[in-house]
């Protein structure tokens, strides 16, 4: 009932958005509500880059909401997500309208605490409790950096509106401060590393249909945030802070997809590819922003189109992906891939478009994952042309790390999807595995064939992102609309261009050939041979190829170092028959060099202030009267 | 504004800061109790001087709460609780008279300074009575850290109240809801701390906010 109201109020909302943003030249609507701060207000406003994250938000709402109809029922508690829920996507809605500093951080903590709240649904288990502490802790500093970036940016006359943040000028070391909470913020929420380790935590814990909106869209109101501080509020970008961002965004999108490599939990792998996908974002932002400190409006153009781009595919994607690992979950009771397989065969349909998620996000044509990452790559091969000696090198270097981060994401696809779909049940749950109701069925396909429209025909999206970009660079890539065959030409003609659809024609066609051609010729031949046993002499399905031993070679070779992975087999003695054993032994470097110091520095303050709650009346008073003469005589002293 | 004009209002002000200083060497509480009633009856005078000079009627009505409040029925009240309760000892000081007054000095010559600098652009009057009025609630604080006596406490408490009534006096157009509502919250704070007083009694037989600490279980 309750996601029925909500997914038909965000169908309503993303048509709404989706004409502001598509109509002609629609003007930028305000409005002032006197509410929230005085002589403040609270401001919303609805412009162009408003408009495309609302469309991700609520189109992820809707088709989240749909999903719920059906998941829904399998809740234990659902008293307890009910309440949240739609106040999660509210708030959500929220940060993206606000227009004074005041509403986007009241909205950005409400969307945080609902969230959390989501996330404690299942608060019985410790694990899950442990994931709500990390998150909320981690929440609270992303907003206190926020709440800091804005005091700086209104300045001490206290103008908390964008407006007058925009009017204002900012230069200097405050725009790099600003800068550089803004990072710390926005990417503590959108999981730029090292700031990513409450994300594999918390998103798994919640129920799948909030999984997949804290992946798909709440990562990407962190995205908003960032984006409107950094190029529409700031402005005038330096073109080392493009560099940090670039290199933050190489890195987050190499170690997210090896975290995610490690993983044997479904869900977890995919909350670690949020992270790998929020790196390929952050590429695209900071090449947009280093391109627009040198001036190449056209460049910075592209870029930004391909961050954004990649912001809808990936809303798109990670919540297909999400709902159907929900439906895995529903059907067998289990996320750990090493007791699913074979459920192809119990599950067709969630199959074939957790399939489609899969090749979506692997960046494989014809698919919308391939072009906004092909996108960036036209972007970073513009690299060469800018000023700077440190982007020079720098952006060819994160153009490998994002390929290496493509490679890698296809090979871990090709594990989740393998493992888990296909080969032989390893439980018997797995086996017993049937499909999912109609409702959850319906919300994955419409997904899946967003992300196929999304992959064909990019040029219509292409040129609906182009108003945004037109108000943040100042120029829009050329209009895709008018090319001959929907093919899509970023830069000219002569340099390159991509037809999804054509490639979608001819993937098609020959896929049938070949199958037509192996069944009309091979299959339908008489042979006679010993019986192939498929290299399991043994039926037990515990030999079959597992997650841990796809991934070795690739531990072996980045995992030594990264995760200083070891790896130990235990032979019994000759002649024993007891079994071997293998263990394996991962370490999160990030956490345990990073994280632990500062629990520990924080842990070792609080001891030593402890005794500060036990004192008596008297030095309660002392200690008020002397923080007050110290200020004071600070004062005098001062000026 | 009239050179007499300032000059009374200077006085009165500065009279409020001479018997906050007062307060701070009284080692007897009945005495302690009678420059308090003093020092609002100063208040009750420079909140007129204020009403008067400034033509503000309603500021009349401040005079009148903080004269019978503060100058009659508070002093009247702790003097009978003192009895009721027997306490007419010493009061027991945490610093000597000594260094205590010098820190006084200290504290007034710290607010001159901060308030003088502060409000550079602000009319005279004002910046005098906003100085004059930190050091009384600079004053009130110093007395409420260093006496021991809970009925100490309470009366340096409410002279760092009238601190803050000379100040909202001092600066013209705070309105009078305010200022009563102000006067009505202290004499709550007046009220809770009464019963507390009668707690604390009724369990340690002392009100030396030391017995509390001992009853805590807290190293001193």
């Amino acid at each position: 009932m309750i996601y029925g109201v909500a997914c038909v109020i965000a169908l309503v909302a993303t048509v709404a958005a989706l004409a502001q943003l598509t109509g002609e030249r629609s003007p930028v609507s305000t409005i002032v509500l006197p509410l929230g701060l005085p002589w403040v207000g609270a401001h919303f406003r609805l412009d162009a880059l408003s408009s495309f994250f609302l469309v991700v938000v609520d189109l992820g709402a809707a088709a989240a909401s749909l999903y719920a109809i059906g998941y829904g029922r399998h809740e234990g508690e659902p008293l307890r997500v009910l309440p949240f829920y739609p106040a999660f996507l509210a708030a959500m809605n929220l940060v993206v309208l606000a227009s004074d500093a005041f509403t986007f951080l009241v909205s950005w903590e409400f969307m945080s605490l609902a969230s959390w709240a989501l996330v404690m649904v299942r608060h019985r288990d410790p694990d899950n409790r442990r994931a709500g502490l990390i998150y909320i802790v981690m929440a609270s500093f992303g907003a206190l950096c926020l709440l800091l970036a804005f005091g700086l940016l209104a300045g001490p006359e206290g103008g908390y509106a964008f407006e007058a943040i925009r009017a204002a000028h900012h230069a200097g070391p405050v725009a790099t401060l600003v800068l550089a909470l803004v990072l710390l913020g926005a990417g503590s929420k959108a999981g730029l590393v090292p700031l990513h380790v409450w994300l594999p935590l918390a998103h798994p814990a919640a129920p799948s249909h909030v999984s997949a909106l804290m992946s798909g869209v709440m990562t990407k109101v962190a995205v908003y945030g960032f984006i409107r501080i950094a190029f529409d509020l700031l402005g005038n970008p330096t073109w080392w802070s493009g560099m940090v961002v670039l290199i933050l965004g190489g890195i987050t999108a190499v170690v997210g997809v090896l975290y995610a490599l490690m993983q044997h939990d479904l869900k977890r792998l995919l909350a670690y590819h949020t992270v790998e996908n929020i790196g390929i974002i952050f590429i695209g932002l900071g090449l947009a922003l280093a391109f627009q400190a040198n001036g190449m409006a056209l460049a910075a153009a592209l870029a930004l189109t391909a961050g954004l781009f990649h912001v809808f595919n990936h809303s798109l994607f990670k919540s297909l992906l999400f709902f159907g690992s929900g439906a895995v979950q529903t059907a067998t009771g289990e996320r750990d891939m090493e007791h699913l397989g074979g459920l192809i065969h119990g599950m067709p349909f969630t199959g074939f478009a957790f399939l489609v998620g899969c090749v979506a996000i692997s960046a494989l044509p014809p698919l919308n994952g391939f072009v906004s990452e092909w996108m960036t790559f036209q972007a970073i091969l513009l690299g060469p042309d800018v000023a700077q000696w440190g982007l020079k090198f720098t952006i060819p270097a994160v153009g490998a790390l994002l390929a290496l981060s493509a490679a890698l994401a296809a090979a871990c696809f090709v594990k989740a999807f393998g493992i888990s779909f296909l080969g032989r049940p390893r439980t018997a749950a797995a086996e017993r595995a049937t499909e999912v109701d109609r409702f959850s069925l319906a919300s994955m396909f419409i997904l899946a064939g967003l992300c196929l429209l999304a992959g064909i025909l990019p040029g219509f999206v292409i040129d609906a992102l182009a108003p945004v970009t037109q108000s943040l660079v100042q120029a829009g890539i050329p209009v895709q609309g008018g090319v001959p065959w929907l093919s899509i030409v970023p830069i000219a003609a002569s340099r390159s261009s991509y037809n999804g659809l054509l490639v979608f024609l001819f993937i098609t066609a020959s896929a049938w050939t070949a199958t037509l051609a192996i069944h009309r010729f091979a299959s339908r031949a008489v042979r006679r041979s010993a019986p192939w046993d498929c290299g399991y002499p043994d039926a037990n399905p515990i030999t079959q190829y597992s997650a841990s031993s796809f991934a070795q070679p690739i531990r072996r070779i980045y995992g030594t170092n990264l995760f200083r992975a070891r790896e130990r087999v235990e032979m019994p003695p000759p002649g024993d028959t007891a079994p071997a054993h293998f263990y394996l032994e991962l370490h999160d470097l990030i956490w345990e060099w990073l994280y632990l110091p500062v629990t520990g520095a924080v842990c070792l303050l609080a001891d030593r202030f402890n005794h500060l709650q036990f004192l008596t009346i008297r030095r309660y008073l002392s200690l008020v009267f002397l923080a007050l003469i110290t200020l004071l005589l600070a004062l005098a002293i001062w000026d | 504004m009239g050179q007499f004009d300032f000059d009374v209002a200077h006085l009165l002000a500065g009279g409020l800061v001479l018997i906050s200083l007062t307060m701070l060497y009284q080692d007897r509480l009945y005495a302690l109790i009678r420059v308090f009633a003093l020092h609002a009856f100063v208040l009750a005078l420079s909140v007129a001087w204020q009403a008067a000079i400034q033509n503000a009627a309603h500021l009349y009505i401040t005079a009148a709460i903080a004269l019978v409040f503060k100058g009659i029925i508070i002093p009247v009240a702790l003097h009978r609780i003192m009895v009721r309760l027997g306490i007419h000892r010493e009061i027991e000081t945490v610093v000597g008279i000594g260094p205590t007054m010098l820190a006084g000095i200290g504290l007034v010559a710290l607010s001159m300074v901060v308030m003088l600098r502060v409000t550079a652009e602000a009319d005279s009057l004002a910046r005098e009575d906003l100085a004059f009025a930190l050091s009384v609630v600079l004053l009130g604080l110093l007395l409420m850290v260093t006496r021991r006596n809970a009925v100490s406490l309470v009366v340096g408490f409410m002279s760092l109240e009238n601190g803050l009534i000379l100040a909202a006096t001092g600066a013209k157009g705070m309105p009078l809801v305010v200022e009563i509502s102000v006067a009505f919250s202290v004499l709550i704070a007046f009220i809770v701390i009464g019963i507390f007083l009668f707690q604390i009694r009724e369990r340690f037989d002392t009100v030396d906010v030391g017995a509390l600490d001992r009853f805590r279980g807290e190293r001193r």
